[in-house]
């Protein structure tokens, strides 16, 4: 069976209200203006009530599915912790995880019904076939003077890793954040990216 | 733009001049979206059926009508719509149905490509938000020129897909203006036998038409053909690149001679189809040969392109789901919880001490049926909640010791919970209604409704008074109460389910979402820690605020997510959580 090559894929995941729309929407339209076709996938209704949420982004010369083939992914772009672990077998061998460190613990958690996965992040980065990116996307937000802007944290290291140049960015994060949130969203994403350094997939 | 947004796009270049619809997702976007161009008078009706019978209306003028709803809201239109197929329209008119296989966000995964051949109607199913644009605007001359109302198939990974798509400009398409029409639009016996046979007669027009037509499509590569449809053309292009394919965009009346054509220039010929075998039996009853994939179809949930991609690897063993981690790893599952803050947090709470038995409906609310709540008893479809509750309880032996309440939102009960209570009060039942107003349709992300005192594209309205309607339909004990006071609501359910005949609790909070709410600031919950023994009362309430310290076992507030709802601090047996 012929693969579609030269076809990049991310998957962006993390718990409803952390902004992974927002942030997906922010990736598709720098890709947009890197003048690339792209396709986004994600599933609203449900999601949005404190549960898990994940949104696929795919872009290249030419998108055919918007959903990402499993395995594939190059980019696995977690917001918090667990649920980079919840996504992980979608891996492409060889992909790329950026992970927040942020602990978000399910409400059942809370009740003892079901634990939590505390060594999420050593489990990610136990096999060798992929790199782990681990972000304190918390701390930078904060610095930035919004906690709310983790996800902009967490796509500026991301931006180091895609072939996009600064300006899509700027114009993308421009076209897509409110007015009265872009500055501390700039300052947001900056920070992301001088965490970032040059980071690829092994093999794609 | 997204599958929905590009429906708007097309049906406003399409000179659409009146939309209606019932929010529901997937589809709550596209008159969201639509609702914006000033050209379009855009409408919420209370629900689906009212809506397709406004655009049946309206299409009588002459002017090219919308009408959107999620699948199982073309149950509840069916009724209009199996007889509008008869009288046929003047203008356009256009029903999107958005599927929800894999039930991301539905209680069924019903595939309503089986409405095309049930009401007669033309089908058709675009495949990315591109098509979505140009096959809706193909759809109006369609139903314009056979006078029928058109079927257009969304599916929620189309409706929620982006895509780069163009856009283009309006053309107009002014009134035509009413025509009386007895045989036409009065659908007595003796003129709907008039107009079952003209439908025939459309019906085979279309189908010799459907040959020739461009939304149906021929893709010749290799020498293994697929016959598909909809968004599964995209998998199938990037799992077999090589396959020829027939992709049908028109997908009832079936092409049966490009069909057999197809079928014969290729060596074999799959069908590849999402849900039920709808292309593929009535493929195979034309007598066309179809070749069997070495692992059966998926039946059940949406495909993707690793499923596709199954059912021709003869190693795997059978289909994968996307949602699914191949390996047995326990995570902790995350499923979506009331919001802190929410209202029906105190209702739950009231309903569980008191041990009733809950009849639920559709709705942000129906997550009062999962843990740790765990208070709702049923939900099987949009107003269900208040006929079931009377149905249990006219059914229990006299010394049955359950209790039964019915629940149901404010939007579902204008949708459909009208007509059960009025057969509470008709036939004597003493049940009792609880309502849930929170002044929005909260779930399909805040609509408006007849409740909420606005309309879709933001002019004020008279706000539907519950408690004056229950009165006027008979209902003698009527009473309206703040669930974050879950005592006094207790107190109130306990006195409802005394009275000796039919009851409704209005349970009235705004949801703590909309903007009004959240703009007001109200001092968090206080915890005291000395006093906090980590007995777990408050985990139990299922507040996405509270959670349990790692190292002590006991509570912790996220000041990020906390609303100072003070829901917790009447579970509080230390007294430790304070407002």
């Amino acid at each position: 069976m012929k693969k579609i090559k030269n076809i990049t894929n991310i998957l962006l995941v993390g718990v409803g209200g952390q902004g992974i729309i927002l942030a997906a929407e922010i990736l598709c339209e720098a890709a947009i203006l890197a003048d690339h076709d792209v396709k986004k996938s994600e599933v609203h209704g449900m999601s949005q009530r404190g549960g898990a949420v994940n949104s696929h982004v795919r872009f290249g010369k030419k998108v055919f599915s918007p959903l990402i083939p499993l395995g594939q992914t190059h980019f696995l772009v977690a917001m918090e912790k667990l649920e980079a672990l919840r996504w992980e077998h979608c891996l492409a061998p060889g992909g790329v995880i950026v992970v927040n460190d942020f602990r978000l613990e399910p409400v059942l958690a809370a009740s003892g019904k079901v634990s939590y996965a505390e060594d999420a992040i050593e489990r990610l980065a136990a096999r060798n076939d992929r790199r782990v990116i681990v972000a304190d996307g918390a701390a930078k937000a904060l610095e930035a003077g919004d906690l709310r802007t983790m996800n902009t944290v967490i796509l500026g290291v991301l931006s180091c890793c895609l072939p996009f140049g600064k300006q899509h960015w700027q114009a993308a994060l421009e076209s897509q954040v409110k007015k009265n949130m872009l500055e501390v969203n700039l300052r947001a994403f900056e920070a992301g990216r001088s965490l970032g350094g040059c980071v690829t997939p092994l093999k794609m | 733009m997204s599958g929905n947004e590009a429906v708007a796009a097309g049906a406003w270049e399409a000179g659409v001049r009146c939309a209606s619809g019932y929010p529901g997702t997937p589809s709550t976007e596209i008159l969201e979206t639509l609702a914006g161009y000033p050209e379009v008078r855009c409408e919420w009706a209370p629900n689906e059926k009212v809506a397709l019978e406004v655009a049946a209306g309206a299409s009588l003028a002459g002017i090219r009508t919308l009408v959107t709803m999620k699948h199982v809201g073309l149950n509840v239109a069916a009724d209009p719509l199996m007889t509008l197929a008869y009288t046929g329209v003047r203008g356009g008119l256009v029903v999107v149905t958005a599927d929800d296989p894999s039930m991301h966000s539905s209680q069924n995964e019903q595939d309503n490509r089986n409405y095309a051949r049930f009401a007669k109607l033309p089908l058709i199913e675009p495949a990315d938000s591109s098509e979505v644009r140009e096959f809706l605007k193909e759809a109006y001359n369609l139903s314009q020129r056979f006078e029928l109302p058109v079927l257009f198939r969304m599916t929620t990974r189309l409706c929620h897909s982006k895509s780069v798509t163009a856009v283009g400009s309006r053309i107009d398409v002014p009134p035509s203006g009413y025509e009386k029409d007895f045989v036409r639009n009065v659908m007595v016996p003796a003129n709907a036998r008039v107009m079952r046979v003209k439908l025939e007669e459309k019906l085979a027009e279309l189908s010799r038409e459907v040959e020739s037509i461009k939304l149906n499509r021929i893709e010749k590569r290799g020498t293994i053909g697929i016959i598909t449809a909809g968004n599964v053309y995209n998998y199938v292009l990037e799992v077999l690149p090589e396959a020829s394919i027939l992709k049908l965009g028109l997908s009832w009346p079936l092409p049966r001679k490009t069909i057999a054509e197809f079928a014969a220039s290729v060596d074999n010929c799959y069908v590849i189809e999402e849900l039920d075998p709808f292309l593929e039996t009535e493929i195979r009853a034309m007598g066309v040969n179809l070749s069997q994939t070495p692992n059966p179809p998926q039946r059940i949930g949406e495909l993707s392109p690793e499923a596709v991609s199954a059912l021709f690897d003869k190693s795997s063993s059978g289909h994968s789901y996307p949602d699914e981690r191949g390996e047995a790893v326990e995570i902790a599952p995350r499923p979506p919880v009331l919001c802190p803050g929410c209202a029906y947090r105190g209702v739950f709470m009231a309903l569980k001490k008191m041990k009733l038995t809950v009849t639920g409906d559709i709705g942000c609310y129906t997550l009062g049926a999962l843990e740790p709540l765990a208070s709702m008893d049923t939900c099987l479809c949009m107003g269900a909640s208040i006929g079931m509750a009377y149905g249990l309880e006219r059914a229990l032996a006299e010394n049955d010791k359950t209790r039964v309440v019915a629940v149901i939102g404010d939007s579902t009960f204008l949708h459909s919970g009208i007509a059960p209570l009025i057969n509470i009060v008709y036939n004597g039942g003493h049940t009792v209604t609880i309502i849930l107003d929170n002044s929005t349709t909260a779930m399909t992300g805040h609509n408006e409704h007849p409740g909420s005192g606005r309309t879709l594209q933001g002019d004020p309205a008279p706000a539907v008074n519950y408690q004056a309607l229950a009165r006027a339909l008979g209902v003698r004990f009527v009473a309206t109460v703040d669930p974050y006071d879950v005592d006094l609501f207790r107190k109130t359910v306990k006195r409802a389910l005394k009275y000796e005949g039919p009851a409704v609790i209005v349970a009235r909070r705004p949801c703590v979402l909309l903007p009004f709410v959240r703009g007001v600031k109200k001092p968090k919950v206080h915890l005291d820690l000395e006093k906090c023994t980590g007995c777990g009362a408050c985990f139990r309430i299922g507040c996405p605020a509270i959670g349990q310290d790692e190292q002590t076992g006991k509570c912790r507030i996220n000041p990020g997510y906390c609303t100072g709802c003070g829901l917790c601090t009447t579970t509080c047996p230390c007294e430790a959580l304070e407002l």
